[in-house]
């Protein structure tokens, strides 16, 4: 964790690494106006990168066919002159308001412990954060971060203890492997007897499991019970729908990712249906110097496509300059014939 | 016109017109279903347009495809009737089709 005093000082603080918010690095960057961007997931492209790495996209200008992967690729090679800062793996968890409406000035903090400042912030958060979905069993808030995890931050909480992994792609089958040393005792629950994850990982587990070192349970999850968010079983239900309990101290459950608005509700903006509503000419949010773009935003009219994206972020790069460079007059160029904008791309 | 049927997890059932071609997912979004989200978009890749197909049409269905059999670890109660309803195209030999969508989608 950073020290409070170690403050990041920017222009532009960016929140979330779809298309979209690469683009406005992009946009902002021929502005001369520096970027960090803070994305939830731990790599770039939000839902292109995380939800259709392989899927065509058929309706971004210029390419008649494109996946989001490639797009997300391109777009990288595209920002790479303006050298944005990536805090990935961070969810923005506070964002305060310092300076004055028409000097403003925003402090944003991570769950990381990273805490920046800038001029402006543009939320370029989509869908809103991928957060991992819960088990569906009821209760199961009362013992998150006690004895139910979504993800391993601290291997010595599981020592010694009888953990309980639910899921059958490479996360599970990680903590599995990684965690049977640990553990007293693994017990591995998964709806099928068939994995997802890597043939060698599911290999070394069926080894564990013929050893009678692990236990592989085909069933899925039923019920939860213990006291004060300890857990002490878990109720499963097996393939012939009867259910039955595993005594266990932890539950390590991996259920993939869903979407939530997440820590954005709490910042004071305006929402309408869980998205933002923004003019159409600055896109900006109802607190002076906060923007929004992307598929998080509504006004009306607004089509949730990538390309309209890039468009809000273009137009909202034009006034985040006056908040950034107050003094400085902003000169409408074009990248095909300002030397300038070349020079900032390192072509010219 | 072809018809499909979607019941929800209270029992309130809802018959609406589906376009041969399209898939059961978007005709619960035309048509404001409840219970299906498709948060995705339809890229069998997040498991929230769940649905379980009646006893009586699982054959027409169908199994889902592996990749769909994959995603459908991350949805919630799945029993040996669940499909993901963006993966399931509608062909005139599903008309009249039933579905129920789940209490929740995770």
């Amino acid at each position: 964790m950073n020290a409070m005093s170690e403050v990041i000082k920017t222009d532009a603080i960016i929140i979330g690494a779809g298309p979209v918010g690469l683009f406005a690095v992009f946009e902002l960057g021929l502005l001369d106006i520096k970027a960090h961007l803070i994305d939830i997931l731990p790599k770039i492209g939000g839902q292109c990168a995380e939800l259709y790495p392989e899927k065509p996209i058929y309706d971004i200008p210029g390419y008649p066919v494109i996946t989001g992967q490639a797009l997300v690729d391109a777009l990288r090679k595209q920002i790479h002159p303006f050298q944005p800062t990536f805090h990935l793996g961070e969810m923005v968890e506070k964002l305060e308001v310092l300076g004055a409406p028409e000097r403003p000035l925003f402090r944003v903090a991570t769950d990381a412990g990273v805490i920046l400042e800038a001029k402006v912030v543009v939320i370029a958060a989509g869908g809103g954060s991928f957060q991992p979905k819960r088990p569906p069993t009821p209760g199961v808030e009362a013992y998150e971060g006690k004895s139910v995890f979504y993800s391993v931050r601290r291997i010595d909480h599981f020592r010694g203890r009888r953990v309980m992994i639910a899921g059958g792609g490479d996360s599970a089958l990680d903590w599995v492997l990684n965690l049977h040393p640990v553990a007293s005792r693994i017990t591995l629950v998964h709806r099928r007897d068939e994995f997802r994850a890597a043939p060698h990982s599911v290999n070394a587990m069926r080894a564990l499991a013929a050893e009678k070192k692990m236990d592989l349970v085909i069933a899925q999850l039923a019920g939860l019970k213990g006291a004060d968010g300890q857990l002490s079983a878990v109720t499963l239900r097996g393939a012939d729908s009867a259910t039955f309990d595993v005594e266990c101290d932890d539950l390590l459950a991996f259920y993939g990712l869903t979407m939530k608005l997440g820590p954005i509700a709490d910042w004071g903006l305006n929402l309408h249906e869980n998205l933002i509503p923004t003019d159409t000419e600055k896109f900006e949010t109802n607190v002076p110097g906060i923007f929004a773009v992307g598929d998080i935003i509504t006004y009306p009219g607004k089509l949730k496509l990538i390309l309209s994206g890039f468009h809000e972020a273009a137009l909202a790069a034009q006034k985040a300059h006056r908040y950034v460079y107050p003094d400085k007059k902003l000169l409408f160029q074009y990248t095909t014939s300002s030397t300038s904008l070349q020079r900032k791309l390192g072509v010219s | 016109m072809t018809k499909v049927t979607f019941i929800d997890a209270s029992g309130a059932s809802r018959t609406v017109e589906a376009q041969i071609g399209s898939t059961v997912m978007e005709t619960a979004l035309r048509n404001s279903i409840p219970g299906i989200e498709a948060e995705c978009g339809g890229a069998c890749a997040c498991a929230t347009c769940h649905v379980y197909v009646a006893p009586e049409w699982t054959d027409v269905v169908g199994k889902p495809a592996q990749m769909e059999e994959d995603m459908l670890d991350f949805a919630a109660d799945v029993r040996p009737n669940s499909r993901l309803s963006c993966q399931i195209k509608v062909t005139e030999a599903l008309d009249g089709l039933i579905v129920t969508t789940p209490a929740r989608q995770g």
